[in-house]
């Protein structure tokens, strides 16, 4: 096989592309659909990587790599799964009024490591539904598949997730109720808001998102204006369904912006804060950046130059403000090809020349740090985490046909969302 | 620990002395000299900021103090937790003074009984500036024992029954009491009490993530102690932007103090000798095991016993004496100062508010605290220090706001003292120059927030601002910067309005 290297930019992305997207065949129940949170032995499903898995399947009809019939079948399994599995109050239920527990047994499909029915999670697993929803248009196996998605979507109570409080909480628990985590500020939540108000049967309340954005910060730094989210993941996800592109909501109209443009000057501030390198990290630099929740490091005593470093282990790192660890996720870089393709391709390419055990299998890891080098040329996460390629394949794929954005911007449940939300202009245009 | 053998005696001293200048032993009332001018309850930052501004003013002043002088910021707060504070902070430097190409000593032994007995020389040091000599030396009677208000115009402290005209309640703040159960039992320490603690205690739990919490966990930790701090809510310091609290997060945690973040504090119980906290978070319930507990939730204003009802002057129990902007009580003569009525509980702001209802109760024209810039300061390392208008205080009144951050850790004299932690942001009224509010997080926040102070209470806008010369290099050159990135953004954009202009032309 040619060395990822050789490759022209086209070559390169397609095999990446393609080398994400087969992680959900290696690491797939086939029988129920759940999809591992890692490549690591026992490892549980997460749903939101099921979100991830099914917005990737018409990815790979449209590219040849699974055929129509086979993506359908595979979706409506999971779909079946998901709409006959447990929902109760009880600890080992699957999901609970239409949401879904984070974690869920690969085998069982039921709840383990006493883990959060989470909002977000949910999220991403029903902008997966609906994609598979909207994609899947014609007969056989396709409808049901539509009516579930559908049924599936329906089902949620966002209302009831938002406790009687302005905006919506994080998460619930049957041995603890409702998890508030103080979501202050812009995060990877745009999507639920959006998701949540556009429900026909429990939305979120119409002022929610106003709430929510009302403690957002926009900031001066490092030379750019940005909606200030420190960790780069946050620009990401709700990206990976939403074309923002000149859309707007209040706060974008206000200071002329949007959210697609606001990502570009996040990758701005990223690129310069690595350049900067303020904490004289091994590696960084304006071609070596990513910066954001993955794997790393856990050294709890680990004196570095001197002064008592601790390394985060799995958490979510940001820039400028940190936390910073010296800790890159291998993948980020490459995720911000439909918003700054230059950047990602020139970063890509110098990770991998620079780095290329960041990337085995044509899959990148979720976590590298260089500084830390115990005599193996650095800290590396072992396998794969399904998140990271599940999102990689939706941003390759946004940058080069736009397919996703497509889809989602036919799902008459996202508009209404963003409507509701205050969004209008561009392609939102009557 | 032991304490230095030299220093129970010149410890005894200082206790002595400090007794002769904030509450004498052999002290006798005066006799009440007929109506005072004014009458002042509690004798803290806003009572004794409040007779000396009335002496100016030629008034009579009779001043009330049930405890000592000094009030909770000499006594219980500000002054003995900085001395903590630098104590911590120096042992911590030493840590680290091997990146300095400095060799550190190889034992970095902590004299806690010597620490503390400092805390009592520097509390006696300070005393001196609003000693019982002095106070009395400008002219004013100062009553030590209980007041309760008889009458709209008078109150009585021991058998004296004092006239005025105006009075001043300023009885400030004491601890909230924990609602813990069990924990009456167990014991615990309050502000109160915890700095005439003489043992360094191995491990420490604390109740409460506030600006005093967060000081103290750090500081113990610091100085050796095994320091866990319980938090029932997601962030630490509530009143702080998300990012200054969750720097000052990973700031303890580097220094090793085990952080509880959403998790409650539901009972506590001794296990073999050991104080128990009993805890519940999102994981499951847990336990804290802890030789001394420290609880620190907040302040509840001194409104009770004072007998407030006779004098017909409104208050709650939570937030105090009720006051208007002008801090008038529902009593027209009495006016209220300092903790027991501003929702900002700190000395500054008791001083500030003092000034201003003793001018207010005597002077025709008038002025309101709401109009009071007030900065504030938590002292972690790093120091996170606020002024004027958060973010989302501005977005909640409808003004655009936009905030200019300048990193520390691009900032020369940080880099230099490897102090890159933080941060200055300076939030501007979008489409002016106007500064509704800064946020500082740095090794010396404290001080470097007082310049924003000034800038802002003289309604110097951010284009002025960056034309004013600082010292190079000084950390406090970060406002400068963020002031010259606001002029960039100014450039640039009336630049992109000229590039975008409707015709095309570009007028470069």
């Amino acid at each position: 096989m040619d060395t990822l290297a050789a490759l022209s930019d086209d070559a390169l992305i397609d095999r990446l592309e393609r080398g994400a997207f087969s992680y959900f065949a290696e690491y797939t129940n086939a029988e129920n659909g759940l999809v591992a949170d890692t490549s690591r032995d026992q490892s549980p499903c997460s749903i939101a990587v099921v979100g991830f898995a099914l917005s990737c399947y018409p990815v790979a009809v449209e590219r040849g790599w699974m055929s129509r019939e086979a993506a359908a079948a595979q979706t409506l399994k999971t779909l079946r799964f998901f709409w006959s599995a447990s929902q109760s109050d009880q600890p080992d239920a699957t999901g609970y009024k239409g949401f879904f527990y984070h974690f869920l047994d690969m085998k069982t499909g039921r709840r383990v490591w006493q883990c959060e029915l989470s909002l977000i999670d949910t999220t991403l697993l029903i902008a997966g539904m609906l994609t598979a929803g909207g994609y899947f248009d014609g007969g056989g196996d396709e409808p049901e598949l539509r009516a579930l998605a559908d049924a599936l979507y329906r089902r949620i109570d966002w209302h009831w997730a938002q406790n009687d409080t302005e905006i919506a909480a994080q998460g619930w628990k049957p041995e603890c109720g409702f998890l508030h985590y103080g979501w202050d500020g812009y995060n990877e939540a745009t999507i639920l808001y959006i998701l949540g108000l556009g429900s026909p049967t429990h939305p979120l309340l119409a002022d929610s998102f106003g709430r929510w954005t009302s403690t957002y910060q926009w900031e001066n730094m490092l030379g750019k204006d940005v909606l200030y989210s420190g960790p780069l993941f946050t620009h990401l996800f709700s990206h990976a369904w939403i074309d923002f592109r000149g859309i707007q909501d209040k706060f974008m109209r206000e200071k002329r912006s949007d959210y697609f443009e606001n990502t570009r000057n996040t990758v701005a501030v990223h690129r310069e804060y690595a350049a900067r390198n303020p904490r004289g990290y091994e590696g960084y630099g304006r071609d070596f950046w990513g910066i954001t929740a993955g794997d790393g490091p856990v050294h709890q005593d680990l004196r570095e130059n001197g002064r008592d470093t601790r390394f985060f282990g799995y958490m979510s790192r940001g820039v400028p403000c940190g936390p910073d660890d010296g800790t890159v996720a291998p993948w980020a870089m490459l995720a911000t090809l439909p918003f700054t393709p230059e950047a990602a391709l020139a970063g890509a390419r110098h990770l991998l020349d620079a780095y290329p055990q960041v990337c085995t299998k044509d899959r990148f890891s979720s976590g590298f740090n260089p500084t830390l080098d115990d005599g193996s040329r650095g800290w590396l996460s072992e396998g794969w985490y399904g998140l990271d390629q599940g999102l990689l394949v939706m941003m390759i794929e946004n940058a080069r046909t736009g397919l996703i954005w497509k889809i989602l911007r036919d799902c008459p449940y996202l508009r209404i969302g963003l409507k509701r939300a205050g969004f209008g202009g561009g392609w939102l245009s009557p | 620990m032991t304490g230095n053998p030299a220093a129970p005696n010149s410890d005894q001293l200082s206790d002595e002395e400090l007794l002769r200048r904030v509450r004498p032993v052999d002290w006798e009332n005066p006799r009440p000299k007929g109506t005072y001018d004014l009458a002042i309850v509690g004798a803290g930052p806003a009572g004794l900021t409040a007779a000396e501004s009335a002496k100016q003013l030629g008034l009579s002043v009779a001043l009330i103090e049930g405890n000592r002088l000094g009030g909770n910021s000499l006594n219980a707060g500000s002054v003995p937790s900085k001395i903590l504070v630098h104590a911590a902070a120096l042992r911590a430097v030493l840590r680290e003074a091997e990146e300095f190409c400095v060799s550190s000593p190889d034992e970095l032994r902590v004299d806690f009984a010597a620490v503390m007995a400092r805390i009592r020389r520097m509390r006696t040091r300070i005393a001196e500036y609003h000693s019982v000599d002095r106070l009395r030396h400008a002219g004013i009677d100062i009553y030590f024992g209980k007041a309760q208000f008889t009458t709209p115009d008078a109150l009585i402290v021991g058998d004296a029954r004092l006239r005025f005209k105006k009075a001043l309640i300023a009885t400030g703040a004491y601890p909230r009491p924990p609602n813990i159960p069990g924990i009456e039992e167990v014991g615990y320490r309050t502000s109160a009490n915890i700095f005439n603690a003489t043992d360094l205690p191995k491990r420490l739990a604390i109740v409460g993530g506030g600006p005093l919490g967060c000081e103290l966990a750090q500081a113990f930790c610091r100085l050796g102690s095994e320091v866990t701090i319980v938090q029932n809510d997601p962030k630490f310091l509530p009143r702080e932007e998300r990012d200054a609290a969750e720097l000052l997060s990973w700031s303890m945690a580097r220094d090793g103090v085990i952080i509880r973040l959403n998790t409650t504090v539901i009972g506590a119980h001794m296990d073999s000798g050991v104080k128990m906290l009993d805890t519940i978070d999102y994981q499951a319930k847990g336990v804290v095991p802890a030789d001394e507990i420290l609880v620190s939730i907040g302040r509840v204003p001194h409104v009770e016993k004072l007998c407030l009802e006779r004098a017909g002057i409104a208050y709650d129990r939570e937030d105090g004496v009720k006051v208007d902007d002008f801090l008038r009580t529902t009593n027209h003569d009495v006016y209220a100062a300092g903790d027991v009525c501003m929702s900002h509980k700190f000395t500054n702001v008791a001083e500030a508010s003092a000034r201003m209802a003793v001018h207010n109760a005597f002077k025709s024209e008038q002025s309101g605290r709401s109009h009071l810039t007030i900065p504030w300061c938590t002292f972690c390392d790093p120091e996170i220090a606020h002024v004027g208008l958060q973010v989302w205080e501005a977005r909640e009144r409808s003004i655009p706001v936009k905030t200019f951050t300048v990193m520390m850790q691009d900032v020369d004299r940080a880099i230099i003292d490897r102090q890159g932690d933080g941060f200055v942001k300076i939030h501007v009224k979008e489409g002016t120059d106007k500064i509704l509010g800064a946020t500082i997080v740095a090794s010396r926040a404290s001080e470097m927030i007082n310049e924003m102070s000034v800038v802002m209470s003289a309604g110097i806008g951010m284009r002025d601002l960056a034309d004013v010369l600082h010292i190079y290099p000084a950390q406090s050159e970060a406002i400068r910067m963020a002031a010259v990135a606001y002029k960039k953004d100014c450039a640039g954009h009336a630049d992109h309005r000229r590039h975008s202009s409707p015709d095309g032309i570009s007028s470069k």
